[in-house]
């Protein structure tokens, strides 16, 4: 049996974990980090995928792919309100968002694959087997096509996708198998990008998911912009700087808010400063972990009513819960703990790493298919109702909502017209009455033989499978054959599609170890030598010409041995280059420290 | 029960109708329960297996609940796609089938109305669907409702205020008095659930008289519940001050 994996593709980190002999364990990268941020550089160089592209973000926005999540299984307009946060162009085709990136465009699974790929590659190297399995994590409340698209990026990565499991219930067979849990558990999974709640009920091994909701579009990342959105006003008037005119200033700005925000989870003040371009000086602001929390107060209550209809459909009241556990980075949050914690009326349990435990959760999964775990069982259900199009624009349901999948539905299809040979079937998802309020799914037509008005008679089965994916399946009753039905997702690839971006991921096969170490070394040369470059600028005056003179060689040498295929010379040619601007590294900085030192006395005078 | 034939079991206390009397697989006599006693693959249950026989239980309305939740685990680990992830093509298929058979039997015979529904369909046939209508004696007290519950919907915030929070209160108060109706007619609905539990299962012309009267008696109590229930939801979408959960496609 060949090692299956779990992966947790997350909005802003993504995971890799294993089943190992004394239990679930994340695999580490060579610097022993076990985060990888889902982050893509698409550089002149090549593909730079989590820390070093994170590097990469703030000096090449527009060729710097981030929290893609957020656009699976989507269009354009279903993301509109938010794209001035992105640096990048969007464009749609088949329903489908396609990134701009230079001359070309990539479709968010395409770009997960990217991610994918680098934690097989990890996996592999840590492993020292080929993988070819996975198990891959979603928010519970995913759609049908937002889980689709997450299965299409594992084939392009060259995965099979043997499961796609619910990142809350994923928590949850982690911390019951640390602790043996029995009894009804809520798992509140706020993460960069995604709000889940799960209600579950734990009994000898079963893990029975009761009901589940949430919120595909609340994370992280809108605590992020309500201290982003301040921040520009503040830049704006202080400083006559638009920070949406500068995609670069925009990703200093989102990251310096980022690191805000998780400070003021540990300490209750934290201070931000961004530097500005052109020398238009450097923005600075101390905030209070309660200013903080005024801005986002509104963003966690939005959290409760998800959890209020989770334990209503689940039909149990907050008292008959009898543990709480809080998954994701964001429950990190002292304000979303006491949240929780008013709501449920107990403390919640964060006993395991918030950011690792829906990848253990996902590995003990794996280890559950690959037949080596026969005591545990997961029975999930599908988060949203499916339905179908039917006359006046009304959706008809067909599977209700916090169904146990897998589950099927038949329903009974003839004809209005003499002759007719096909039926439009417009498939459906969510909890509303009109067709326009919910989500499109799916379409196909149904073959019917040319026969009189209302004698013919198709069955067609819906089925959602343990995926959670819809299945359509017809056949004719009165011949007994059954036909294929060719589905055209309203917002997915075609399977066409899907085949062209498999093999054009090989184009971008960053596979070799040795390739991928010449791209970092590479992008790291780039950056040293335009920081050097600035430096120079700013210090002519300050050091003695014959540095000046070597810096300048230093920099050629560094070109030429980035111009070459090996990394070590790179890396050799970059560390000469530390080497002979560190004295002028010293200058700079002592005469900033001056400058700063005496723009303070300036102000003591003119206060 | 066409395709059904069970085999005469020897040991075994029960056993589900497959689709098939023979292996799919291996084309051997079915003697196991739901795995070939020769090449142990799993077999597909008859399309035409009720869900009271599906999970081991009398067609009685009146059931153990914690029965139905062992056997439902049970046939859960039985069946579930999990644990045939490395089978073949054929296996996935049927435990995919049966997984989601099951999963439809338990979620209808768990709860009390759903299983109601489910045995009269069993008992009197497909052609009495159950459909909606009000109960007789509120019929006056419905129309009304109706009509004010138009007018309140077509006053918006902020117009005639004085009226729209006179029938808000009114509305709220017939809300109430249905939530009553509805609990009343639940509590009548149980004692049918005893009524049709004492009857014996198989029985002479006046058994089967009595067993239709019990059905025809059900059918109407569900019939004026489901109507009720669906004029409290939309009482509770057109009054609720967020609007919350809107006008819901699960009336």
């Amino acid at each position: 049996m060949a090692l299956i994996v779990g992966i947790d593709l997350g909005t802003t980190n993504s995971l890799v974990a294993h089943m190992a002999s004394d239990g679930p364990r994340v695999i580490p990268g060579a610097r022993g980090q076990t985060k990888v941020p889902s982050i893509v550089g698409l550089t002149d160089n090549g593909l730079l995928v989590g820390d070093p592209a994170k590097e990469y973000l703030v000096r090449d926005p527009s060729r710097t792919i981030y929290s893609v999540k957020r656009f699976m299984g989507k269009a354009v307009a279903d993301v509109a309100d938010e794209l001035k946060y992105f640096p990048y162009t969007l464009q749609e085709k088949g329903g489908v968002i396609r990134i701009q990136v230079g001359e070309k465009t990539y479709s968010p699974p395409q770009v997960s694959a990217m991610i994918l790929k680098e934690l097989k590659l990890r996996a592999e190297a840590h492993l020292g087997e080929e993988i070819t399995k996975a198990v891959i994590t979603v928010p519970a409340y995913f759609n049908d096509s937002q889980r689709q698209a997450t299965k299409d990026a594992g084939l392009i990565a060259g995965l099979e996708v043997l499961r796609i499991i619910n990142e809350p219930t994923a928590a949850s067979l982690a911390y019951g198998l640390q602790q043996n849990t029995q009894g009804n558990i809520a798992v509140y999974d706020l993460g960069g990008g995604t709000f889940d709640i799960s209600i579950l009920k734990l009994k000898d091994g079963i893990f029975e998911v009761l009901a589940t909701n949430g919120n595909t579009h609340l994370g992280g990342d809108d605590f992020d912009r309500r201290l982003v959105d301040v921040v520009i006003r503040d830049i704006d008037a202080r400083h006559g700087v638009k920070v949406e005119d500068s995609p670069e200033l925009m990703q200093a700005v989102r990251l310096e808010a980022e690191k805000t925000k998780i400070r003021l989870s540990d300490e209750p003040q934290a201070h931000m400063a961004v530097t500005l371009p052109d020398g238009k000086g450097t923005y600075e602001r101390t905030w209070s972990r309660d200013e903080f929390e005024a801005l986002v107060l509104d963003l966690v209550e939005q959290t409760m009513t998800p959890c209020r209809r989770a334990l209503s459909d689940a039909a149990l009241e907050t008292g008959q819960i009898d543990e709480v556990v809080l998954v994701g980075g964001s429950t990190r949050m002292p304000l979303i703990r006491s949240r929780v914690q008013k709501l449920f009326g107990q403390t919640p349990h964060c006993d395991l790493n918030p950011d690792e435990v829906v990848a253990l959760g996902a590995a003990v999964q794996a280890g559950i298919l690959a037949g080596e775990n026969k005591d545990m069982l997961l029975l999930d259900v599908t988060p949203l109702s499916l339905g179908i199009e039917t006359m006046g624009n009304v959706m008809s349901p067909l599977i209700r909502r916090n169904t146990t999948i897998p589950t099927s539905a038949k329903e009974m299809f003839t004809t209005y017209v003499d002759g007719q040979t096909g039926v439009d079937i417009h498939v459906l998802q969510g909890e509303r009455e009109l067709v326009k309020d919910n989500r499109s799914l799916a379409r196909f037509q149904l073959k019917v033989p040319p026969l009189p008005a209302a004698v013919p008679r198709i069955e067609v089965t819906f089925l959602i499978d343990a995926n959670g994916i819809l299945n359509v399946t017809a056949s004719d009753i009165r011949t007994g054959e059954s036909q294929s039905v060719q589905v055209k997702p309203s917002h997915g690839l075609t399977d066409e599609e899907v085949e062209t971006m498999i093999r054009e991921s090989f184009q971008f096969a960053a596979a070799d170890i040795q390739a991928r170490q010449v791209i970092e070394a590479r992008t790291e040369a780039d950056a040293i030598i335009m920081a050097t470059e600035k430096a120079l600028q700013r210090g002519t005056d300050l050091i003695p010409a014959e540095e000046i003179e070597s810096i300048h060689h230093a920099i050629e040498a560094l070109r030429v041995a980035k111009a070459q295929e090996d990394h070590r010379q790179i890396r050799a040619g970059i560390a000469d280059m530390e080497k002979v601007t560190h004295h002028l590294a010293e200058v700079l900085m002592d005469a900033t420290l001056k400058e700063a030192l005496e723009s303070k006395k300036l102000s003591e005078v003119t206060d | 029960m066409s395709e059904h034939t069970h085999q005469p079991d020897s040991g075994r206390s029960r056993d589900l109708p497959m689709a098939r009397s023979m292996c799919w697989h291996c084309q051997s006599e079915m003697t196991g329960e739901y795995f070939c006693g020769r090449c142990v693959k799993v077999q597909p249950l008859s399309k035409e297996l009720d869900y009271f026989t599906c999970l081991n239980l009398p067609r009685k309305l009146n059931l153990d609940e914690q029965a139905l939740e062992e056997t439902f685990y049970a046939l859960s680990r039985s069946f579930h796609p999990d644990y045939y992830a490395t089978k073949d093509e054929g296996e996935k298929a049927i435990s995919l089938g049966n997984t989601a058979l099951l999963n439809t039997a338990y979620r209808t015979l768990k709860d009390p109305v759903q299983r109601a529904e489910y045995l009269i369909r069993l008992e009197a046939g497909s052609a009495k669907d159950i459909r909606t209508s009000p109960p007789a004696d509120l019929f006056d007290e419905i129309l009304e409702l109706q009509e004010d519950l138009e007018e309140f919907r077509s006053l918006s915030a902020g117009e005639s205020d004085a009226r729209r929070q006179e029938l808000l209160e009114k509305l709220q108060a017939e809300r109430q008095a249905l939530e009553a109706r509805k609990a009343q007619m639940e509590s009548r609905l149980r004692e049918q659930f005893g009524r049709w539990d004492a009857l014996p299962a198989d029985g002479d012309v006046t058994v089967q008289a009595q067993k239709d009267a019990v059905l025809t008696g059900m059918q109407e109590i569900l019939s004026n519940r489901t109507y009720v229930k669906n004029i409290v939801n939309d009482l509770v979408a057109a009054t609720s001050p967020t609007g919350d959960d809107g006008r819901n496609i699960w009336h």
